[in-house]
């Protein structure tokens, strides 16, 4: 498919707008020295990809992550931020010195452009797919009649985390702290 | 649209988050990096998942899993940065070095 052919069409300009800001929030999101700007940065990050669910087709999905992630996971990452007193503010010291920071982005450049390569390399011939849309009705019978042990493995997984996140972070009345 | 650009957006995504668990001393930031790794694998779970025409839609159901493993992961994850913290009163990873010879 040549630039012109993906250009002409509407829905790859949607993807631009959504998926431009995307990997620009996602890199605020892991340099930005302030903590709580890095957590709404991830709220971005996670909204955008909420979008690409619905460009997809894919609405369940995309509303599960809007619900679970933005509703909830960035809201117990603020209350970690705030539980353990992380610096709130400007400090320069939330990443490591230049010298890692470096061979951080050699390493992580380095695997972007082995897993883009690879995923180019085996794709690139690929034909453009039109979306069909997911109904949640088709979801909803395939987790409980084909992926019903797997549903009911992940809800012993919550329960598990339940009670370990009450056992580790419980302060013990009588153990002196 | 064409499988590719999800693949490569999905792959920008999770090496920003391997250079943030990379670099962030804070652990709450490790966690928060390693949070937008996995929202890069749900991208290339769905677009998979749509791209064969999924009549089950595995791949949706796949990224339901990891969204809800990963709030676990948070769960537990946030519970012991807490347990570290009030117990060497600090979240920095590099400080974390009581097993280092």
């Amino acid at each position: 498919m040549t630039l012109e052919d993906w250009l002409s069409t509407p829905e790859n300009y949607v993807f631009l707008v959504i998926a431009i800001p995307m990997v620009v929030a996602g890199w605020r999101v892991v340099t930005s020295q302030n903590v709580v700007h890095a957590v709404l940065y991830l709220v971005a990050t996670l909204a955008a990809s909420a979008g690409l669910f619905l460009l997809l087709g894919a609405e369940f999905v995309a509303w599960t992550v809007v619900l679970v992630y933005i509703g909830a996971v960035v809201v117990l990452f603020l209350f970690g931020i705030m539980i353990t007193r992380a610096p709130i503010g400007v400090d320069v010291s939330l990443s490591h010195p230049p010298r890692v920071r470096v061979a951080a982005a050699v390493v992580s450049f380095a695997l972007f452009v082995l897993v883009g390569g690879a995923m180019l390399d085996a794709f690139s011939g690929a034909a453009a797919f039109d979306v069909v849309p997911t109904r949640t009705v088709d979801i909803g019978e395939s987790i409980f009649a084909r992926f019903v042990v797997p549903f009911e493995v992940v809800s012993v997984v919550l329960l598990a985390a339940l009670i370990g996140g009450i056992v580790l972070a419980r302060r013990d009345p009588e153990e002196p702290t | 649209m064409i499988i590719t650009q999800f693949l490569i957006v999905g792959a920008a995504l999770f090496s920003l988050g391997v250079y943030g668990v990379l670099t962030r001393r804070n652990a709450v930031l490790v966690l928060l990096s390693v949070e937008l790794m996995l929202a890069a694998v749900n991208i290339n779970l769905v677009a998979f998942d749509r791209f064969v025409a999924d009549q089950l839609a595995g791949g949706q159901i796949f990224a339901l899993f990891v969204i809800t493993v990963a709030a676990a992961e948070v769960g537990i994850g946030l519970a012991i940065v807490l347990l570290i913290f009030r117990n060497r009163h600090s979240a920095n990873v590099d400080e974390l070095d009581l097993m280092k010879l």
